[in-house]
Parts: structure tokens; sequence; C-alpha cells
């Protein structure tokens, strides 16, 4: 995973992701409305920052998607964790699981903020689960920063690695 | 900066709100979550991978696509732009067809000077009353002067 990445957050990006939410609060896409507020402006869902996913060069789960880092050349072969089950050298998909998710919000996070994210492996841990076999957990904390430096969102992301596919 | 709907006096621990957050949930907007948010692991989107390879009934729906429909019960309840923090476990599966209803309940108001800061008990449930979600928030509210 990368450590470090850019995040450029725009007004369509926003949109896109709080329309798949089924929203309808102006906020996310009225910039006239939005001005009316006393926040000055359009902000993003509580939960948008994970959508820097497509800003992260080696999110493992970016589909077919082939654009590089810059600077770096373009990835050859199938990306990990791609369309082909099981495919690349990335994390076999059917035994990883979102356990927890944790926001920490710091200021609004709006359309024109050029985010730095920052991430860094928390603790793990690992467990006896009750159909999944032994259960591994593992924290990931990303922090993201306006362009002065200032924390906008802290998240923090549990994942869990089981024994075998979990039947519900 | 914030645009609150209540002020923190409006709400007293106990305080319970509810809200049926998405009903007869369509793979169509699993796929448009995975779109939007970036996260194409095949098993929420791809049928034949679901039920083949990874042995699931179906795909299902993104933890962060409860998570962000569970966020919508806390802005609409509470304003925008108010959270302070907001976190959940992923405790259930959710399927294309589930309806999920978020609850919240006033867990304490502690008073910060102009402010309170509200501690919110979090929980969403599929059509059986099973929680998918459980979790918490916090947001901060001007108390009136």
């Amino acid at each position: 995973m990368s450590d470090e990445y850019r995040f450029p957050v725009d007004l369509t990006s926003i949109l896109l992701f709080a329309s798949a939410l089924g929203e309808t609060n102006p906020i996310y896409y009225d910039e006239e409305h939005a001005a009316r507020t006393p926040l000055g402006g359009v902000i993003a869902p509580p939960t948008f920052s994970i959508a820097s996913a497509h800003w992260n060069p080696d999110h493992p789960l970016r589909g077919v998607r082939r654009i590089p880092r810059p600077g770096h050349a373009p990835a050859s072969g199938r990306p990990a964790g791609g369309p082909e089950p099981g495919g690349g050298g990335g994390p076999n998909l059917t035994r990883v699981l979102h356990g927890e998710q944790r926001f920490e919000y710091h200021r609004p996070l709006r359309p024109g903020m050029v985010l730095h994210a920052s991430s860094h492996p928390g603790k793990s841990w690992a467990k006896e689960g009750r159909r999944g076999g032994q259960m591994r957990f593992s924290e990931r904390i990303t922090e993201y920063r306006d362009g002065n430096g200032e924390l906008v969102v802290t998240e923090t992301s549990v994942g869990i690695v089981t024994g075998k596919a979990v039947e519900s | 900066m914030s645009n609150p709907k209540l002020r923190c006096e409006d709400l007293s621990v106990g305080d319970q709100r509810e809200a049926v957050v998405v009903e007869n949930l369509s793979r169509t907007q699993i796929v448009q979550y995975a779109g939007a948010s970036g996260d194409f692991n095949p098993i929420h989107h791809d049928e034949t991978f679901a039920t083949g390879a990874a042995g699931y009934p179906s795909v299902f729906a993104h933890g962060m696509l409860t998570m962000g429909l569970t966020g919508k019960l806390l802005t609409d309840w509470l304003g925008d732009g108010v959270l302070r923090s907001f976190g959940v476990r992923f405790v259930s599966q959710v399927w294309p067809g589930d309806t999920l209803t978020a609850r919240g309940t006033v867990r304490s108001v502690e008073d910060r000077g102009d402010d309170g800061l509200v501690s919110i008990d979090l929980v969403t449930v599929n059509q059986k009353g099973e929680p998918v979600v459980t979790g918490s928030a916090t947001a901060l509210l001007a108390r009136s002067r």
C-alpha cells in the first residue's frame, strides 16, 4: 500500500458519492444553496474521504484501472485484486473483510481542497472466529491534510483476514 | 463552521431518532457505490465471483455503503458539518433487497462552554431486525445564550 498520495477533491466526485448514497441533501451539490448556509459552500458527506481510493496508486481493489503513480511506468498485467477472481499478487478477496471504520473530523472537507493523504499501520491482533476460523485484525490509519498542513479528516480502518469465507 | 439543525439543549440523554435509510437495496446502488468510492472488489458486483469462488449466496453491499447510509441519519438529524467523530463495526452483511433502518440514541451531552458535545449510540438493522452495523458518533452543537 502506498503511504502517501494526493487527493484532489472536486464537486463532481462529491456529487457522485452523495448520489450513490441516495442523498438529496443540497449541501452536497447545490452551490447556491450551500453559499447561503453558515458553511458558506458545498461540503462532502461524512464518509467521503474513503473515495481517496481513486487516487491511491496502490489501492488493491481498483478494477481495470491502469493509471500509474506519477513518475512510474504503467502497471503491467492484471492489477492485484482485479476482475479475475483471486488474480494478481493482491489479497485473496474472498478472505478479506472490513471489520470496523472510524472517522475523526477536524474541519469540513470541501471541493477545491487538494488533500495530502498519509497512512500508516496501527494495532494488529488475532482471535478465533466462531465461523471463519482464525481471524487476523489490522488497523490502518490515514490522515488527510489540506494545503496548509492542517488535519481535515483522520480515518482508522480495521481489516480482517479470515481463515475461510465467512458464512452469514 | 457548521450548519446545525439543533442546539445542544434540544437533546437529552435517551432521546432517539430512527429513519429508513434504504429500502429494497438494489444491485444498481451497490454498483453505483463501487464507482463512486473506488472499491471494485468483485464480491460486491460480480455475482459469478461472489457465489462461485467466494461461496456467498449473492453479491453484498460494501460495508462503507452501509456506513454512508447510516451517516444520513446523523446529518438529517443533527445538521451539516457538526460531526466530530463517526465509527462503526460491520457486524453482518447487507444483501440486495434489504431495507435498512438506522437508529441513534443520545448517550451523553457534555458541556464545552459555548457548545455541547453530544455522543450518540448507533445501530442499523435490516428488515428482520438484525443489526448490520453498530457504532457511535459525536457532534458539536452550539448552546443558546
